[in-house]
């Protein structure tokens, strides 16, 4: 069965994230005063044929350890559908 | 006499390669020699160089890509066997990737590429990248990096400073580590740091672009002269 992983990776809460900090003052410059911060991260499309949602799920989570992400600095997070 | 073969890796998008290979054969009684990261046989080399660059573009994480190359299962052993490697910006950041060094580097604090100058500390002349240098000593070597911002959580602070596994940091001209002399935002001006057992050491700073006068500094020759000496002593 075809499965769609989205991956988001972001940076660990405890880390500054100064490109999300640069464009949050850059909203501010235009007026987006309720805007209270910005974080960026990454967002990765993986297809993935496995034979059931749990096999996809743990391949793409081993993945997302292995290279996908960076522990030291990184959080992710999988949402998977069928398709 | 044998001399020291200095191995150094090139990975799609090193760009420092040949910088590292010129220094190295300048140096007494050393010679180097380039490797593809597709090679997996490092037997001609007694020491490991992982150079500056962009290796892979940069692309998903510094070093993120280049850590999985063919070459770098071979780079992991050299290193748990206690042999040399050194990782020169970008290779820092492939060592930190590959988890041979702790920590990871991260966008510059300001969002710029930096490409300047900087003064630099010797925190630890006890080991065989950094023994021809005084304890202290304040050094200039350039650094050029847009990703050289170290972090790593308190409890891995807490153990590079117990191990003296911090190398490098950066200082101004009297050598104190100030906020001003941070170029990048790094944890506690961090700049280069060790293994454990201190056979392996990454460095945001060039020293092969400080290692001939006519170049403003040579004062990166000495890391590659005290990797010459602890060969000879090793060998003799």
């Amino acid at each position: 069965m075809p499965f769609k992983a989205k991956v988001r990776v972001t940076l660990r809460k405890s880390i500054l994230d100064v490109q999300g900090k640069a464009v949050h003052h850059a909203l501010e410059n235009l007026g987006y005063e309720s805007i209270e911060s910005v974080r960026i991260g990454k967002y990765m499309e993986l297809d993935v044929a496995e034979s059931s949602a749990e096999k996809a799920r743990a391949a793409v989570e081993d993945a997302c350890k292995k290279l996908l992400s960076n522990p030291v600095m990184e959080d992710y997070h999988i949402d998977l559908e069928e398709i | 006499m044998s001399k020291l073969r200095f191995g150094i890796i090139v990975f799609p998008g090193s760009n420092c390669d040949h910088d590292a290979e010129a220094v190295c054969n300048a140096l007494p009684n050393a010679e180097a020699h380039l490797i593809w990261h597709k090679e997996t046989d490092l037997r001609q080399s007694d020491m490991i160089i992982l150079p500056g660059g962009f290796s892979y573009g940069d692309y998903l994480r510094t070093g993120a890509i280049a850590r999985f190359s063919p070459v770098m299962r071979e780079v992991t052993k050299f290193a748990n066997d206690g042999r040399p490697v050194l990782g020169i910006c970008n290779g820092f950041q492939i060592l930190c990737e590959a988890g041979l060094l702790d920590g990871a580097l991260m966008r510059n604090a300001n969002r710029k590429f930096i490409c300047k100058f900087v003064t630099l500390k010797v925190k630890n002349n006890e080991t065989i990248f950094t023994s021809e240098y005084e304890k202290n000593a304040v050094v200039r070597i350039p650094i050029a990096h847009g990703e050289g911002n170290f972090v790593a959580d308190p409890d891995t602070l807490t153990r590079l400073k117990d191990n003296g596994q911090i190398v490098f940091t950066y200082c101004d001209a009297h050598g104190n580590e100030t906020p001003d002399s941070n170029p990048n935002g790094s944890l506690e001006n961090i700049a280069g740091i060790c293994n454990k057992s201190k056979n392996v050491m990454g460095l945001m700073p060039h020293p092969e672009r400080a290692a001939e006068a006519l170049l403003g500094s040579c004062d990166g020759k000495k890391l590659f002269l005290s990797l010459v000496r602890s060969f000879m002593l090793q060998t003799h």
